[in-house]
């Protein structure tokens, strides 16, 4: 816990005369999950690609911290060694399934890929640890050779989840991981991924724009409006003790049953 | 004959040709690109092979065509007429009188020797192709040797049949760095491609592209630790000249299932049968017909 993992500094994206995302910086520490919420174009999606290099950002920096502990300016490393970080330390869980599994291939071919990716070349280890990974997100691991397609939307997103996590990933981001479930479902994955970043010491960068998610999974909480982070601390206190006029207006705006 | 330059093609086409095989030779396995021209042949008749030939040609040549290990197909038949016409080069069936031997989907099964150039007729030459849409993606994939992918498409045939079952244009990595697609010849041939003596050329006319693999490459059939690469044949010998060890063609001759087991490789075949090898279904007295 000697040194952040993450830290990102005066991230600017601009499309064209209007701002992705403007002047954003924080640190993320191991084994922390933190939350950035905001409502639809708050600029939280477009922060996330820019973090995990699917976007270039107009300036600012994002230094990682590698396992030997030297930091690394991720937006300067070049292709082959950006591609070598997402299948290995890095993962990203997307809001729909579909983008981020093959569809045509098997459970056990998704979870495998990043494995083959990075040299496994044995066919009964690359399965084993599809198999383990199946049932580590509860899915029966006789499914193995099924195509997603053939599995539920709550199954394909946990499938998604085992594919990111089987290089044991030192963080995570994920878009809006729980969006288009219904709610039982997703407190169900909710559940399955508190147990996984616990059990795993991940740390994760979560976008949504559900506020229950947050206060299950995040340390930590930013809110997001205009592309800027108009709040950030503590998740318990910025949702019990919002100060942002903004971020007041999104707590009281939670439906309660 | 007269009003065509030697072997058809222009000076300035085959100096371009030339140029593109020696980058090809100088990075194993590497597609080239290069501004394929119209030739009088359709399109997967072999227009790759056909330029990559004329721009090797020399009239001290001897050119062997053959097609699916066949020298008397139309395909086979029609380039060697092609070249004997327009370069006035010697022309053979006999493997290892050939200097130059144009192939669609075969290596000849008599082994080759230096100083001799396979040149391979390729329809698509981008292994990567049905696994990877975007051409500017696999470009990438091989610039940074991101091959993960094409072992999935191994791993699927496994997961799904219980072995690899791909049997023709089974890739390979070549000398460990770029996964090639060794055109569409059964995976009993992947074995000869490695450190052969021969110089291996591949030309995709379609495709425009054109890669090499030098005398004497290491050419590795991409397999898992526990299901290695097996090159297969039909498990039978042949019934003309009763080889067991060479590529068969299975053919049908008759309506009630009838078929026999016959080598691919014509060249293979007659001389075995002129050497006096029989197998079971040859004609009694060949030898005395003839």
């Amino acid at each position: 816990m000697s040194a952040p993992i993450l830290q990102v500094r005066g991230l600017t994206k601009r499309y064209g005369a209007r701002i992705g995302c403007a002047e954003v910086g924080f640190d993320l520490w191991p084994g922390e999950v933190m939350g950035v919420v905001g409502e639809s174009g708050s600029g939280k999606s477009t922060l996330l690609a820019c973090l995990s290099g699917h976007l270039a950002p107009d300036a600012g920096s994002v230094v990682w911290r590698r396992r030997d502990g030297a930091p690394v300016e991720t937006l300067a490393l070049p292709e082959r060694d950006r591609r070598a970080l997402m299948r290995s330390d890095w993962a990203f869980v997307h809001q729909n399934p579909r983008d981020g599994l093959r569809m045509g291939v098997t459970a056990g071919g998704n979870i495998g890929e990043r494995l083959m990716a990075r040299g496994a070349r044995h066919y009964g280890a690359i399965r084993a640890a599809a198999a383990d990974w199946l049932a580590r997100v509860e899915i029966d691991p006789g499914r193995i050779d099924e195509a997603p397609r053939a599995f539920s939307g709550g199954m394909q997103q946990r499938l998604q989840i085992a594919r990111a996590l089987v290089t044991a990933p030192r963080l995570v981001f994920m878009d809006e991981p729980t969006g288009g479930l219904d709610v039982s479902v997703q407190a169900r994955l909710l559940d399955l991924l508190r147990g996984l970043v616990r059990d795993l010491g991940l740390s994760a960068i979560v976008v949504t724009h559900d506020l229950a998610v947050v206060r299950l999974l995040a340390q930590r909480l930013m809110v997001m409006k205009d592309g800027r982070v108009v709040e950030a601390g503590l998740t318990d206190q910025v949702l019990d003790d919002p100060r942002h006029a903004y971020t007041q207006l999104l707590v009281s705006s939670v439906l309660q049953v | 004959m007269t009003g065509y330059t030697f072997a058809y093609l222009d000076e300035q086409t085959k100096r371009m040709i030339r140029r593109a095989l020696l980058k090809a030779v100088a990075i194993p396995g590497y597609q080239v690109p290069f501004s394929s021209r119209e030739m009088p042949m359709p399109y997967g008749w072999g227009t790759g092979g056909v330029q990559v030939t004329a721009a090797c040609l020399t009239p001290e040549d001897r050119l062997k065509v053959i097609d699916q290990g066949a020298d008397d197909t139309t395909n086979a038949v029609s380039i060697r007429s092609f070249f004997r016409k327009v370069a006035g080069v010697a022309t053979t069936e006999a493997t290892a009188e050939a200097t130059i031997i144009q192939t669609r989907h075969r290596i000849p099964e008599t082994p080759l020797a230096e100083g001799q150039i396979l040149v391979f007729q390729v329809p698509i030459p981008e292994p990567l192709r049905f696994l990877e849409p975007r051409e500017t993606e696999t470009r990438k994939m091989h610039a940074l040797a991101d091959y993960g992918l094409m072992h999935v498409r191994l791993y699927e045939d496994i997961a799904r049949h219980g072995a690899i079952t791909r049997a023709y244009a089974y890739p390979v990595q070549v000398e460990g760095r770029y996964v090639m697609d060794p055109s569409p010849i059964p995976k009993f041939d992947n074995p000869k491609l490695h450190r052969s003596p021969a110089l291996m050329l591949f030309g995709a006319g379609r495709e425009q592209r054109i890669y090499a693999l030098p005398p004497y490459t290491e050419v590795r059939s991409l397999d898992f630790e526990d299901y290695p690469f097996e090159p297969t044949k039909a498990g039978h010998a042949c019934a003309l000249c009763g080889d067991d060890a060479s590529y068969l063609d299975e053919v049908i001759v008759d309506d009630a299932g009838g078929r026999m087991f016959v080598c691919s490789d014509t060249d293979h075949c007659r001389s075995r049968r002129a050497a006096g090898r029989r197998g079971t279904m040859a004609a009694p007295f060949e030898d005395a017909a003839a």
